[in-house]
């Protein structure tokens, strides 16, 4: 059943009428948003490297925090609540970690943190699971829990609700640098072409194995191609990294944060495709009846997805503060949310259950930081801007979403 | 695997006895008396059709049959020995899967994914893809399902009628040896239905003990080697298909008798 180029085009045209859109939307609303800008931003200065890097910072908070998202969405679900979740667990590791008071190693002051977000997660999904509340009520009641109990944290240590991450110690620095740190930029070109050629190899004869049994594979041409994409998305971004990026002095290297996000991204891409759990949490967001009736235990697959949302949600907000270089009291907790739905359902999840990948988060993350960042290129003045068109742009992503949707189902009906 | 079970259901199918024996089944709910001393046979190799009016209780005799009610009073006899059905693990374990009327199929996962669902293979903790879709790829083949484009396709994308083979075969993959399927031509156009009545003979072919409940007479009399009627929750009969005519299940349908010499009477004890 080894398929030619063609009918692989067909198939994937089936799928997209089939209600899964892809990545196709998300791809050329990057583009266009990448011309726009560069052609009205001040000398261009969109695609500069430096700006770019600055870009994969303010997308790397979103990214993670859409695929944490993502549990709740695939599940047929959503989450208000990580912005503020993920900002308690960072707010604690920021605190343990502060040298004149608790002053912990910075490994068990990330799991403290990481610790209270899934036990978090946990509740609200026992809740939702248990009481058979909808998820957002529930969430909504844990996001204005969260906002009080981050604020509450912030009061315990130094600075009067400031704690920072400035200072010499090892342990401040550590989580500074995740966001500001990068890695030798020969180190980096290694590192890249590791990931490069594990995935190829992997990408290249797992697909062929497929078609010498004769299973359903894309043909090799398309094999190629795939390879091939990731081996120029490797090449720019490390080029663009490894390109002096500051105005004074040397500033080169892949930042910390891309392996980080690259990590979350493959292990929840794992997780979620080729595993039990991964399948169940997809057929519980298709079809929660069809689930329980196959024997899966839809309580524990949900509650356990609301876990894994308020850990994601942890790395991510723990990031954010890194970017801020610590904690503060106006952490845009219930902006980011909106933030983490609007990138998840833009890089092609559905609202409605049972579609999406961590990938989606990733791509919807470039897009709106994209926006975000543009915008802010021309100037101060365009904050209401970035409301108006990330909105806009939401918006888009729903009505795409729906249209798919109801295509595919008027489309069963047609043929029943 | 498909062949081994034909051999299997052979081998008892010889011994005579049916596969299934349903004796003086009770079933109240609250006040509401739903199945009454009912008494039902489900030989090996033939398509039993169970029909009845609306309210007449077939969805709870099946229901009980399946593990999901448990009977008042009376026992259910498999392959001879009493049986306690306690839920759907119980039937699943001995053999007996249900295509519900909703096919309990989700829309976003494909055919594969589908027909496994709930029972994946997986090697070293990572799904395996590979041998899962070649087994589901067998499936489909030995039941003629080969309409379907590609079973790496989503369900939502495909037909009534192929949806209802992808539910059979998900049910006949397990090993089954007694399928029960829920108003399988409802909703279905003339050149689905044709597909699926074809499939249940396949299934009876196998040597499997098929129940089928359905409204369409039509479909019963071309499927059915034996006709069972449930009337107010109790079964007035059963017999061949050959030995009875549309005007007399009718007949039994809606009044519970029939005025000339038809079928056996069910035994009421």
């Amino acid at each position: 059943m080894a398929q030619s180029l063609g009918e692989y085009v067909r198939a994937y045209t089936a799928r997209i009428k089939a209600g899964e859109s892809g990545v196709l939307p998300v791809i050329a609303a990057m583009l266009a948003i990448m011309v726009v800008f560069t052609v009205i931003s001040p000398n261009h200065v969109f695609l500069s490297p430096g700006n770019l890097v600055n870009l994969f910072q303010q997308a790397a908070v979103i990214m993670v925090l859409a695929m944490a998202e993502g549990f709740a969405l695939i599940l047929g679900e959503i989450d208000l609540s990580v912005g503020f979740v993920g900002a308690c667990g960072a707010a604690i590791t920021v605190q343990l970690i502060q040298p004149i008071t608790t002053n912990w190693h910075w490994i068990p002051a990330i799991l403290a943190g990481l610790l209270f977000c899934t036990v978090f997660g946990m509740i609200q999904g026992m809740l939702i699971t248990r009481l058979r509340l909808p998820s957002f009520i529930v969430t909504l009641a844990g996001y204005l829990i969260a906002n009080g109990v981050f604020l509450y944290i912030l009061l315990r240590g130094p600075f009067s609700g400031y704690p920072n991450l400035a200072g010499l110690g090892d342990n401040l620095s550590i989580i500074y640098r995740l966001m500001w740190g990068a890695i030798d930029p020969t180190v980096s070109w290694i590192g890249a072409g590791v990931v490069v050629i594990g995935l190829g190899l992997f990408i290249w004869f797992g697909d062929s194995r497929r078609r010498r049994s004769g299973l359903v594979a894309p043909p090799a041409s398309l094999s190629l191609v795939k390879i091939g994409l990731i081996a120029v998305v490797a090449l720019v971004v490390v080029a663009i990294c490894n390109t002096n990026r500051a105005n004074l002095g040397t500033l080169e290297g892949v930042p910390w944060f891309i392996p980080i996000v690259l990590g979350v991204l493959g292990a929840w891409t794992i997780l979620l495709q080729r595993t039990k759990f991964g399948r169940y949490v997809y057929a519980i967001g298709g079809n929660a009846e069809a689930a329980r009736r196959a024997g899966i235990n839809v309580s524990r697959v949900r509650t356990v997805g609301f876990a894994l949302c308020s850990f994601t949600a942890g790395v991510a907000m723990l990031l954010y503060a890194s970017l801020l270089g610590g904690m503060s009291n106006n952490v845009g907790g219930g902006q980011y949310v909106l933030y983490a739905v609007a990138a998840a359902v833009i890089g092609g999840t559905s609202l409605f259950g049972g579609r999406g990948k961590p990938l989606h988060g990733v791509l919807g993350g470039l897009v709106i930081a994209g926006i975000y960042n543009g915008l802010y290129l021309q100037g101060i003045s365009s904050v209401e801007w970035q409301y108006i068109v990330t909105g806009l742009v939401l918006l888009a992503a729903v009505v795409i979403d729906a249209v798919s949707r109801r295509g595919a189902a008027s489309g069963s009906v047609t043929r029943a | 695997m498909t062949g081994d079970m034909t051999a299997a259901v052979a081998e008892q199918h010889a011994t005579g006895a049916p596969l299934l024996k349903v004796r003086g089944l009770d079933k109240h709910f609250g006040p509401v008396q739903a199945l009454y001393h009912v008494e039902l046979d489900l030989p090996y190799g033939k398509v039993t059709a169970l029909c009845g009016d609306n309210g007449a209780g077939k969805s709870v005799l099946t229901k009980c049959i399946a593990g999901i009610y448990q009977p008042d009073h009376g026992e259910i006899l498999w392959e001879g020995h009493p049986v306690h059905i306690r839920n759907a693990r119980d039937s699943a374990r001995l053999g007996i899967e249900t295509v519900y009327q909703d096919l309990a199929l989700a829309d976003n996962l494909d055919i594969v994914q589908n027909m496994f669902l709930g029972r994946e293979r997986v090697r070293s903790r990572l799904l395996d893809e590979d041998s899962m879709e070649r087994a589901a790829a067998e499936t489909l083949a030995s039941l003629h399902v080969t309409t379907v484009r590609s079973i790496r396709q989503p369900v939502a994308s495909l037909s009534g009628g192929q949806r209802q083979s992808v539910a059979v075969a998900k049910a006949v993959m397990w090993n089954s040896k007694l399928v029960i399927m829920d108003e399988p031509t409802a909703a279905l156009g003339v050149a689905q239905t044709r597909q699926v009545l074809d499939l249940i003979k396949r299934l009876r072919d196998r040597g499997l003990a098929v129940m089928v409940i359905s409204h369409n007479l039509t479909d019963v009399f071309e499927v059915a080697d034996r006709i069972a009627v449930l009337y107010l929750g109790r079964l007035v009969v059963q017999d061949d298909a050959s030995a009875m005519d549309l005007q007399t299940v009718v007949e039994y349908m809606t009044t519970g008798r029939y005025s000339r010499t038809g079928g056996t009477r069910a035994r009421e004890s």
